[in-house]
């Protein structure tokens, strides 16, 4: 409660009312403050509120949605052996995606760091151009590199004497494609998330350590680390939700084959969904995250108020 | 005002000459507008020259009978015309008429407006229609839907004359001329010379670009492929029949087939295998003449070697993949009359073929009746090259979509995901024999099978 909510002083009963209610309810901090987060209560609520409600009605209809069918869309799921394909390769794609982006940006964001301030905002934003593109479009030369026929990439490995490697055809070689697109885009992310982290440690820490003799890992260890778990956990928490929901990637690269190895939610829901006319079952695919995202958020979030609580 | 040269009444009169002059328009447009407002959503054509014939042909018709048109082209690049469509669907408005792809008219048979009138004066005029629009757009006895001359599509062989002449010794023009009279060897034409034709120019370096991913090119022809081996998944009761002596074959042929095709067609697109033979690296592709088109453009040598054909026969026959589009109506149109009325007028003949002219004769209309326009025969270099990419009488083949007979509510499902395809990936790449594979399948289509 602010002190100018309290300090409101309360009028003489005898005195006629100055303004009137509305007026003392506009002067209240909670009401600016409620006002002014108005438009992105708004949006959250016709942009994710809505389309979630909306989708959870979807999931309980019938194939032609005419009929209430409870939760059967989600237990016939669950029955079938693509599904749980879809599921293998969702974790697999967006754990290790994440975990390799973080390991990335980490190592970028050190060594733009330690760079002198002078050419730091020069590679800052060679290493940022990945994630300014649209990744539809970054996706699409990335295709032509892995093309079945035509690829770049194999072009260069038979000048090299190398056999041309299936990218997208074979089911390790498209999930190692997909992956590596998704690792290159989201990685710039990373970095410049831990770059903001790094920038606000303060100097006195790594000055005391360096008194106590500490060496460059047990900095890293015991200073930086430490400092920057929360910036971690929520850039992790973050990346995990995008990566799990990543369409286009797939659907570019590879439309989920071969033999929907690489399928991950979106593009599964899709193909049943909209292409297939069984929105039902599409929603319920992509309710699927839900569940999964929710427990991880909760982990993670309690991790960083936790943390927040004992630094404070 | 001296200064300027204006004078009050010169401009008050100059208003009012403004005012009217203005105001006259406004009148002529509610008088072409009395036939109400038609919002119209077709396919965004291929060929670029086909949106400005379909255009033309709408706004005239628009202007005749005083119905203002608006017109949007929707492409089906990114499955944006399956997204308006679902969306349309949900939310009960937006277009009045649509382009409808091959499956969609079952899936939304309930907000789509009967055309048996339609159908039935068409039919009247123009005579017997191939069976596949039929299971496509008749509903429970209803015609949902009409189908359309623009988008329609063969995926007949597109093959280069030089090449198979020389690696195969197929002489492609000569077993099926730009006429109606099929050479000798026309009666050869079937899986087995295929499979002699693909070795042959595999060992050359100019392999058969046959896709076997989940894109719609592969599906089409290999469910042409299962179709004339007798590989039948599931019947017309829905019954699964995945487990025979026809399917284990064409999986046996198919697993043949393959080492004569590049490593990497499981991974192709729509795209790939006409890049494919643009390229001048294939031999021998199944799609229509839009890969053609564009080695027209681009590499000419390529073109000027091109032919359509018919696809190769099995035990059950010749089956010619075949995609059409259909126009629909929706229920909730604010103006059916008049979407019902353009429906019909588009399928006259006369429009059929100014588009099929417009489309360098990429269009299928659904009457046998209408195979016999100029253009098919005119088209080149070389003069012809599409002759046989309408289905005719003398190819003894049927346009065939992959699938059928399944209930569409079925085989929609078992087309978008690609099973036949997978059934062949899975005996190819993973080495399963065709009875695990067979499984597999049967597996699958059994969870298709959920109301």
């Amino acid at each position: 409660m602010s002190q100018g909510t309290l300090s409101v002083p309360a009028a003489p009963a005898a005195a006629p009312p100055r303004g009137g209610a509305l007026k003392r309810l506009s002067r209240r901090n909670s009401t600016v403050a409620f006002l002014l987060t108005l438009p992105l209560i708004l949006l959250i609520l016709g942009l994710v509120v809505y389309p979630f409600l909306y989708a959870l009605y979807l999931s309980m209809l019938n194939k032609r949605m005419t009929r209430f069918i409870g939760w059967e869309n989600f237990t016939f799921l669950l029955g079938r052996e693509t599904f749980w394909n879809v599921v293998f390769q969702s974790v697999l794609f967006a754990v290790s995606a994440v975990l390799l982006k973080a390991l990335i940006g980490f190592v970028l964001a050190h060594v733009l760091h330690a760079l002198p301030s002078k050419g730091q905002r020069k590679w800052r934003g060679m290493l940022l151009v990945p994630w300014v593109i649209p990744p539809a479009i970054s996706t699409l030369a990335w295709w032509w590199l892995f093309d079945p026929s035509y690829s770049a990439f194999n072009w260069a490995l038979m000048g090299i004497g190398v056999d041309p490697v299936p990218w997208l055809g074979q089911a390790g070689w498209a999930r190692f494609s997909v992956i590596l697109v998704n690792v290159w885009y989201g990685s710039p992310f990373f970095m410049i998330m831990y770059l903001a982290a790094l920038k606000s440690v303060p100097d006195q820490l790594y000055e005391a350590a360096a008194i106590d003799g500490a060496s460059g890992w047990q900095k890293l260890r015991y200073v930086t680390f430490p400092m920057m778990r929360n910036i971690i956990s929520i850039t992790v928490l973050f990346s995990l939700i995008v990566t799990f929901a990543n369409f286009d990637i797939v659907r570019i690269l590879t439309n989920g084959g071969p033999q929907d190895t690489t399928h991950v939610f979106a593009t599964y829901a899709f193909q049943v969904g909209i292409q297939s006319g069984d929105i039902p079952l599409g929603a319920s695919v992509s309710l699927f995250m839900f569940p999964l995202l929710a427990v991880f958020a909760i982990f993670t979030l309690r991790g960083v108020n936790k943390r927040s609580k004992e630094m404070a | 005002m001296e200064g300027n040269g204006f004078t009050r009444r010169g401009v008050l009169r100059a208003g009012a000459l403004g005012a009217a002059a203005s105001a006259l328009p406004l009148v002529n447009v509610h008088g072409q507008t009395s036939g109400g407002r038609l919002a119209l959503g077709l396919w965004d054509h291929w060929v670029p020259a086909g949106n400005d014939e379909m255009r033309r042909i709408v706004m005239d018709w628009g202007q005749k009978n005083k119905v203002e048109i608006q017109l949007d082209f929707i492409t089906s690049v990114g499955n944006k015309n399956l997204l308006t469509i679902a969306a349309e669907s949900q939310a009960k408005q937006g277009h009045d008429m649509l382009s409808f792809p091959t499956w969609e008219v079952h899936a939304k048979s309930e907000l789509l407006e009967p055309m048996d009138d339609i159908m039935g004066r068409l039919s009247g005029k123009y005579g017997a229609l191939n069976p596949i629009v039929e299971y496509l757009a008749k509903v429970e006895g209803k015609w949902r839907a009409v189908p359309a001359i623009s988008g329609s599509q063969n995926k007949p062989a597109l093959g280069r004359m030089d090449l198979l002449k020389q690696h195969a010794g197929i002489d492609i023009q000569a077993m099926f001329p730009a006429n109606a009279n099929p050479g000798s060897t026309a009666g050869n034409w079937n899986w087995d010379t295929f499979l002699k034709a693909a070795e042959a120019s595999h060992k050359a370096g100019f392999s058969f670009g046959l896709p076997i991913g989940q894109f719609t090119d592969a599906t089409d022809w290999i469910g042409s492929l299962f179709r004339s081996f007798g590989a039948e998944l599931v019947n017309s009761k829905g019954d699964i029949t995945a487990k025979s002596d026809n399917v284990r074959k064409v999986l046996e042929y198919a697993k043949q087939l393959c080492t004569f095709l590049p490593g990497d067609v499981f991974s192709w697109d729509d795209a790939s295998n006409n890049r494919a033979l643009i390229s001048g690296k294939s031999a021998l592709i199944f799609n229509p003449p839009s890969a053609w088109a564009v080695a027209k453009r681009d590499a000419p040598q390529v073109a000027e070697q091109c032919w359509s054909f018919p696809a190769p026969a099995g035990a059950q026959g010749r089956f010619t993949p075949y995609l059409p589009y259909f126009w629909g109506v929706w229920s909730f149109s604010r103006n059916k009359g008049a979407a019902k009325a353009l429906v019909e007028y588009l399928s006259q003949r006369e429009q059929a073929e100014l588009m099929v002219k417009a489309s360098n004769g990429y269009d299928i209309p659904p009457f046998t009746s209408m195979t016999d326009f100029k253009t098919w025969e005119t088209e080149g270099p070389p003069p012809g090259v599409v002759y046989n990419y309408p289905v005719k009488p003398h190819h003894n083949s049927q346009q065939f979509i992959a699938c059928y007979p399944a209930p569409p509510e079925i085989a929609v499902q078992m087309y978008n995901q690609g099973i036949q395809a997978k059934m062949i990936a899975r005996v190819v790449q993973n080495n399963e024999t065709p009875d695990r594979a067979i499984a597999w399948a049967e597996r699958e289509i059994e969870g298709f099978k959920r109301g």
